[in-house]
Parts: structure tokens; C-alpha cells; sequence
């Protein structure tokens, strides 16, 4: 009998589990709230492109930032057993990186973009880069380490433009925040496939999810097996400073302006919560990366649905709050093994007893 | 003699999923005596000591102070009857003065009384003759009188029974000094202590009394004139002296100078003394001595484990620097790692995972093992060596211990190792496993791999083993082949100093 509740709650649907029961009574409820939630349809938007629009497309195209950021911090928690809350920081400072170069141009083209948007990696992995030394050399706690780039990280942004909120429109823009013409699905959700499809296809061609487990897991053993977890550590950081610098890119193009303040602005505890609902433990090890993305979802879902209750912007994040607490209380460590020694109590009772009778 | 009684363990019980970590152990100290809990690892002694001080419940049992029965459910209620536990590792505050780790979780009311507090303990420390000032900052103090503020802090809470726990393992000889002292003078007040340590040596030098203790048994309580030290490892390892001799019959080898696969000459770590080593293809040789001996230290210094700071190795009659793990893999050195759960098994990966670990890392990040590859191979070590699974997919963490060995062992064997350290891979393991290894071992030997094995069951070592290294103290003590492989001499040397008494 314990071995059958055990398995309902170690294995079971595996991690899973929870994110896509939430996600299933997210729709349920609100199937039941608005049969039409989640109708499409297929509209003209501005630009005269055929699109698809509704609340579900709104819900999986707003998500796409927090998704991509989810994925990168996912490695980081594993490797690491820590976040980095410096994610919307850096979202900022890769963004105006992104609207630097672009400005710098005389005409937005293709080869500018894409400059850009190099640019913007280069250097969120810096960044990146600066934290992961931290972490993994200097062995500081991942929190402590990134609040460093947290704190100082928009007003680096800030310099990076001179302070003014440049604006970029080009067609080019609008195609990578909104739609490609021809496309109707929007640019962002077509950029979450790539970005992981990517990461699928890294970790089909590198060790990567194994080392990254090993040294989250054990890192000890991993060591002894001879993987140099520095290395690993620094190279999740890089990875996610990768992340970074697409959501910022898509944060950019979203807007058509950088506003350093503003961009991606609380993402990193969105994040970290994506990846805990996905599943994953904080406190590093095993991971999926698809969890994550679910996590992700739910919570945009979340947002979408108390906006459609017309509960009011300032409001939502509470309603939010209750329904996280309920999820993550009902993943925590502690409620499985409070469950695991209630059943182990009872198994012991007995011969607790018999002794007792003994004396 | 039986007023003199401060304490009594009687029947102790204690069972732990799977295993008796205790039964019917007893356990009596008198007043104003030093009494050693000695046994091997996995002897009982810690989990005796844990219920004793209330972190641990008996399954059965009864324990009486001054006569008087006790339940002891808390290390709280352990402290109201008067008992008192100093650990390993300090478990006072660092960053406090002195005088607050003295009397910290003791303050009556809400108001600390800072200045009485301090002269309550330059009293105590006056009157132990313990070199702190009551305002210094506990961290300024060195590890040895960190310890005896430890112990005053017991003495101020008015302990019967002081239990010392491994203290001595990070001193250095004038601390241990200071120490003993401290305990002499204790016993003189009439403190009953409790000693536990791996140092034979220090257990003739302070106590009166001997308590052994193996696989969970009692072995017999001694007067400390009545056990000569060869005795007291007999007891410990467990075999009596007499059947001792007749052992040993493992065929002598003789290897050339051109055979040598690796040698090191002072050879040493941030954990282990320079040493000197040389194996040979196709030998095994072992490393023994008690646990603590620096016998694991050692062949952690080999594979790189540890901070290397010097020595010279060759590999092959080639010089080469093994700083990391990798490296020493590189080199075809494996090595199964004394602690299986902090040092080998990564406890949520699947067997599979685990098996190819150590083979990926040696082929690098950018080439995986394709899950095809790594099935393949999962599948033909779960047969070769007969693991029991459900699946290779199973998570390592939930086989029993044996089979996790057996997982790590095909990790380092998928490896193709020129030479494999084992340590203690029959630690806690069951007889048919340990026998499987054992046999694994000597054909690994036959084909031509090196295989150092350590053990704490000296009759393992030389089933298996053509020359053992016997260590004491951190320092090799002895090297023994051929004629001189039997467990009298082994203890003998294990033993040293004192052995010689022996009529």
C-alpha cells in the first residue's frame, strides 16, 4: 500500500504531475466560465496579414519570454541549486544592446538585426558570464551573486542608451514581435519551438543534461567521475544568458522601443516559479526542461483568465499568489514526506507496541 | 562496585529498516572512570552513543542513572539527566565569544546577563585550567581548546556522564595532551566519560575500561590491563587469536621491475602523509589498518581525489602529474570511492545513467553515448554482474546497497580501467555479493588489471590480496607477502607498539 502511494507521488505521471493537472483545470474552469475562452479566430490584423487571434494564442504568444528564460533557468537551478534573479536585469541591458546596434544603423535591414541580436548575446552571456563565476568559482549562492547584477543591471541598461528610450520600427521588428506576413501564428511562439528544439537537440549532441544532472545531484560523485563542475556551472549560466538575450530581443521587438525600466520587469520570480511548478526541485538535480515550459504556460494562463474575470491589474497578482501557494504546497518536499512518514508511522506502529507490552 | 554505577544501558535494541543496528547491547560506566566504546565502523557504537544522548529511540531497553530509570526521548532530556555529549566536529558558534557558547540555550528569563555569565565561566575555565578568556571570540581559539570550552560548558550544566565523541581525530599531539589532562582531571571530580576513538594508542593512554562492540553486538566489557592492544583489534575485526594463524593461503606472485604499472614516491595529499607505492600489472595488493589509519586517504591521493601537493608518479615507467580524477582516468586509473552514497551513486539517475557516467566523461562533452549505445551497455553489465533491477531505467537510489556497488563497479569497468581502486566495495553489503566481488577482483587480475582493495575485514583482504600495506597513525607500517599473510601477523601490525608485550 505504501509502495502504491509512493509511486502516485515520486513516480506516477512523473513530474508532470502537477503542472498539467493545473493546466487542465485552468481549462476546465474555464470551459465552464466561457465555453468561447479559448475560440479563434482568424482575423486581419493592422498590417492586413491573415492571423490567428484569441484568448489561447494570447495566453501561449505572451508566455514566449517567460518560456524561453524558464528553459535557461532550468539548467542554472540544476546545475546550481540556486536562481538567478539578474534574468530581467540582463533581459535589459541585452535589449538595449539589441536597440544600440540598430540605431547605429542607417537603415534597419536583415544583416543589422541580426547584428543586433548577436550583440545582444555577446553580451548577456558576458553578463552571463560575470554571474557564473561567481557561483561556480567563487562558490557564492546563486540568489546573493545575482542580486549584484539585479540591483545594478537596469541602470546599466540605463547608460547603454544615454538614458533615452530609443524607439525602432521596422517591418523587420514588427515581424519578430508580432507576425511574419504570410505566417499567421505569432513570430514569439515560433521562436519558443526553435529555442526548444535547440535545446533538444543539445542535449541529443552534447552530455550536457547528464553531466548537469550529476553535478546537481551529487556533486561529490561528480567530481570523482571526473566532470569538472565548474565548468558546468559557468556553461548553465552562459546558456541562459542565451535565453535572456531572446527574451529581451523579443521584449524589443514586442514595443518597438526599449524602455530599460520596464522591459521584462519582475520576469525573474515568474520565471523561477515556471520552473518550480514544472516540477523541478529548486535545490538543483534532475530536471525537464518541458516541465518548465508547462510552468510557463500555466502561469500566463493564470494572468489571462483573471483578466478575463476582469479583475483588475492591481489585483491579479494576489488572486495569483493564492493559487501558486496552493501548487507549490502541494509539490513541496515537505508535504511528501510528511506523507511518507505518516504511512511509515503506521507501518511502525505495530512492533512500537510490542514493545511497549514487552516492559 | 555497584553503587559506584553511573550509568546502565541494559538490552539496548535498535533496529533500523533492513538492519539491527543494535541488539541487546550492554553498557555500564562507573564514576570517576574514562571508558572506551571501541568497534569498527558499522559496529553500533555511534547509533548506542545517539540514543544514549536522545537523538535516536531503542526499540527495547532500558537505561538507568544513579540507579534511577530514564526515558530519554530528547537530546534535551539526555541534558537533564545529566548527560553530556561533545562531538567531532564543534558544534558551538564561532562567531560568539566564549563565554555566550558556555551558557547559549541557557539563559533563564529573556535578559542575558552578560557580565555575570562571564564570570561564571573565567571561573570554570580557571578552575578546568583551560587557556581562553571568557570576552575572546571562540573562533580566535585553536580547534583543541574549542573542544575543552565544549567540555566546560558540559561540566557548568552539572554532567554525570561525558560523552566524547572521536575528539581528538583533528588535534595534533600537545592538543591531545592538553585534552587528556582535562579528562584526567574530570575523572578525578568523578565524571564518568565516555570515549569513543579510532586510535588505539590514546585508548591505553587514558582509559580504565574497554566496551567492544561488533555488527551490533556486544563482544565483552575489559579492564584496560586485561586486553593487550592485538587482542583488542581481534576482538574488534573479530576473530580470536588462536584460528588466526591457520589463514592465508592466497599463492604468492612474483612480479619483475618491468611489470610496474604505477609508482609513486612521496606521494602525498591534503589528507594523507607522503608515501611510496608501486603495483604491478595484473597484481592486487591491498591497503589495510583501521579505519582513520589513512588508508582510504591514500589511494584518494593515487586517483587525485584530494589536493595533490607533491611526490613524484609514473605511469608505465612515464612521468605524469595526476592532479584530478580526469586526469587519473585518462591514465586508466578507476576508482570506487569508500562512500558510496556521497562519492558514487548519483541517486536519482537511472542505473543506466549510472553505468555510463565515468565512460562519457572519458569521451567527452561534445560525443554522448547514444541511448542505443548506453542501453546496450546498461543491459550487459546488469547481466554480467547479475544486478538486480526492475529496469535499467530504475533510479540508482532505490536498489539495495549491494547492487548499487555493483552499478558503480560496471561504471568504472565500462572503463576499461589499466588499474582499479576499489575501496571498501563490500561495505554493507550481503555475503553472496561480497563473494561475487571478490571473484570479479581476481579475474580482473588475471587479465592483466591492476586492482588495489581495501577493506575492514582483514580475511577478505587476504583472500583476495597478493601483498597488503598496513597503515597506523596516517604512516605505512609494514608490507606483508607471501608466508606473512595471515591475520595474526596483519593485527600484529595493525596493532604495532604494543604487540610486542604479547608473551
Amino acid at each position: 500500500m505504501k509502495s502504491k502511494f509512493k509511486k502516485i507521488f515520486k513516480g506516477g505521471l512523473g513530474q508532470l504531475t502537477i503542472p498539467i493537472i493545473a493546466i487542465c483545470l485552468l481549462v476546465i474552469f474555464n470551459l465552464i466560465r466561457d465555453p468561447s475562452f479559448f475560440s479563434i479566430a482568424i482575423q486581419h490584423n493592422n498590417d492586413g496579414n491573415i492571423v490567428l487571434a484569441g484568448n489561447l494564442i494570447s495566453i501561449i504568444n505572451g508566455a514566449s519570454e517567460l518560456a524561453v528564460l524558464a528553459m535557461g533557468m532550468t539548467l542554472v537551478t540544476a546545475a546550481c541549486g540556486g536562481q538567478d534573479i539578474s534574468v530581467g536585469a540582463m533581459a535589459a541591458i541585452a535589449g538595449s544592446a539589441f536597440v544600440k546596434v540598430l540605431k547605429s544603423a542607417s537603415v534597419i535591414n536583415a544583416p543589422i538585426v541580426i547584428l543586433g541580436f548577436l550583440m545582444a548575446c555577446l553580451v548577456a552571456m558576458i553578463f552571463a558570464s560575470f554571474n557564473g563565476t561567481l557561483v561556480a568559482v567563487f562558490k557564492i549562492q546563486p540568489m546573493i551573486a545575482t542580486l549584484i547584477l539585479y540591483t545594478c543591471g537596469r541602470s546599466i541598461a540605463y547608460w547603454i542608451n544615454g538614458g533615452a528610450t530609443p524607439t525602432v520600427s521596422s517591418p523587420i521588428i514588427t515581424g519578430i514581435g508580432s507576425f511574419i506576413p504570410g505566417i499567421p501564428v505569432p513570430t514569439p511562439v515560433l521562436i519558443v519551438i526553435a529555442v526548444a528544439i535547440i535545446f533538444k537537440l543539445v542535449f541529443h549532441f552534447t552530455s550536457l543534461e547528464l553531466f548537469t544532472q550529476s553535478v546537481g545531484i551529487n556533486g561529490s560523485a561528480a567530481r570523482l567521475n571526473g566532470i569538472n563542475s565548474t565548468f558546468i556551472k559557468l556553461l548553465s549560466f552562459i546558456i541562459l544568458g542565451l535565453c535572456v538575450a531572446v527574451a529581451g530581443t523579443i521584449g524589443v521587438s514586442r514595443l518597438g522601443l526599449i524602455n530599460h525600466e520596464t522591459l521584462l520587469l519582475d520576469v525573474e520570480m515568474d520565471t523561477i516559479l515556471a520552473v518550480a511548478i514544472g516540477g523541478n526541485s529548486l535545490g538543483g538535480g534532475k530536471f525537464k526542461i518541458s516541465g518548465s515550459i508547462i510552468g510557463a504556460y500555466v502561469i500566463q494562463m493564470l494572468t489571462i483568465t483573471l483578466y478575463a474575470m476582469k479583475v483588475s491589474s492591481t489585483d491579479v497578482k494576489a488572486y495569483k499568489a493564492v493559487v501558486i501557494i496552493l501548487l507549490v504546497v502541494i509539490g513541496s518536499p515537505v508535504i511528501k514526506a510528511k506523507f511518507q512518514k505518516l504511512m511509515t508511522n503506521l507501518k511502525n506502529r505495530k512492533p512500537k507496541v510490542s514493545v511497549k507490552g514487552a516492559d | 562496585m555497584q553503587e559506584n554505577c553511573l550509568l546502565k544501558m541494559r538490552h539496548i535494541n535498535k533496529l533500523f529498516p533492513g538492519v539491527k543496528a543494535l541488539s541487546d547491547v550492554d553498557f555500564t560506566l562507573r564514576k570517576g572512570e574514562i571508558h572506551a566504546l571501541m568497534g569498527e565502523n558499522g559496529a553500533g557504537k555511534s547509533t548506542l552513543i545517539k540514543i544514549l544522548t536522545g537523538v535516536y529511540q531503542s526499540d527495547g531497553g532500558e537505561i538507568t542513572v544513579e540507579g534511577e530509570k530514564v526515558n530519554i526521548h530528547s537530546p534535551q532530556d539526555a541534558q537533564n539527566n545529566g548527560i553530556s555529549t561533545v562531538y567531532q566536529e564543534i558544534t558551538l558558534c564561532p562567531n560568539l565569544t566564549v563565554a555566550e557558547n558556555m551558557f547559549i540555550g541557557r539563559e533563564e528569563g529573556i535578559l542575558v546577563r552578560h557580565k555575570y555569565f562571564e564570570k561564571r565561566a573565567d571561573k570554570i575555565l580557571g578552575e578546568l585550567g583551560i587557556p581562553a578568556r571568557s570576552t575572546q571570540q571562540l573562533g580566535s581559539c585553536s580547534l583543541a581548546v574549542q573542544q575543552m570550552v565544549a567540555i566546560a560548558r558540559a561540566v557548568d550544566m552539572k554532567c554525570k556522564v561525558l560523552i566524547l565523541d572521536e575528539p581528538t581525530s583533528s588535534l595534533d599531539d600537545k592538543e591531545v595532551n592538553m585534552l587528556f589532562d582535562l579528562m584526567r582531571d574530570l575523572k578525578s571530580q568523578g565524571v564518568g566519560i565516555i570515549f569513543v576513538t579510532h586510535f588505539l594508542e590514546q585508548v591505553y593512554e587514558v582509559c580504565d575500561r574497554i566496551t567492544v562492540l561488533r555488527n551490533g553486538e556486544l563482544v565483552g566489557e575489559y579492564l584496560i590491563e586485561d586486553l593487550p592492544q592485538v587482542e583488542l583489534v581481534a576482538k574488534m575485526i573479530g576473530k580470536d587469536l588462536d584460528e588466526l594463524s591457520s589463514f592465508g593461503e592466497v599463492e604468492e606472485k612474483h612480479f619483475d621491475e618491468k611489470d610496474i604499472f604505477y609508482e609513486a614516491k612521496s606521494l602525498s595529499s591534503s589528507d594523507a602523509l607522503p608515501f611510496d607505492f608501486t603495483i604491478h600489472k595484473g597484481e592486487v595488493n591491498g591497503f589495510t589498518g583501521l579505519l582513520g589509519s589513512g588508508r582510504s586517504e591514500s589511494v584518494r591521493a593515487i586517483f587525485g581525489a584530494d589536493k595533490v601537493n607533491g611526490g613524484n608518479v609514473t605511469i608505465k615507467g612515464e612521468n605524469v602529474k595526476i592532479t584530478k580524477p580526469i586526469y587519473a582516468m585518462k591514465h586508466g586509473i578507476g576508482y570506487l570511492a569508500e562512500d558510496r552514497k556521497r562519492d558514487g551513486i548519483i541517486a536519482e539517475l537511472s542505473v543506466r545513467e549510472n553505468i555510463i557516467l565515468a565512460l562519457q566523461v572519458m569521451k567527452g562533452f561534445f560525443k554522448p553515448i547514444s541511448r542505443s549505445e548506453a542501453e546496450a551497455f546498461a543491459d550487459e553489465y546488469i547481466k554480467v554482474l547479475n544486478i538486480k533491477t526492475a529496469s535499467r531505467e530504475t533510479p540508482i537510489g532505490s536498489l539495495s546497497g549491494g547492487n548499487q556497488q555493483k552499478v558503480i563497479l560496471a561504471r568504472w569497468l565500462l572503463t576499461h580501467p589499466d588499474y582499479l581502486i576499489l575501496d571498501e566495495p563490500t561495505r554493507g553489503i550481503d555475503v553472496g555479493t561480497k563473494l561475487e566481488i571478490q571473484k570479479l577482483v581476481l579475474k580482473l587480475a588475471e587479465d592483466g588489471v591492476s586492482v588495489t582493495f581495501i577493506s575492514s575485514e582483514v580475511e577478505e583482504m587476504l583472500r583476495t590480496c597478493s601483498r597488503l600495506i598496513v597503515m597506523r597513525d596516517r604512516h605505512i607500517v609494514g608490507e606483508l607477502t607471501g608466508s606473512d599473510l595471515n591475520q595474526a601477523q596483519v593485527m600484529k601490525t595493525i596493532a604495532g607498539g604494543e604487540a610486542g608485550n604479547e608473551e
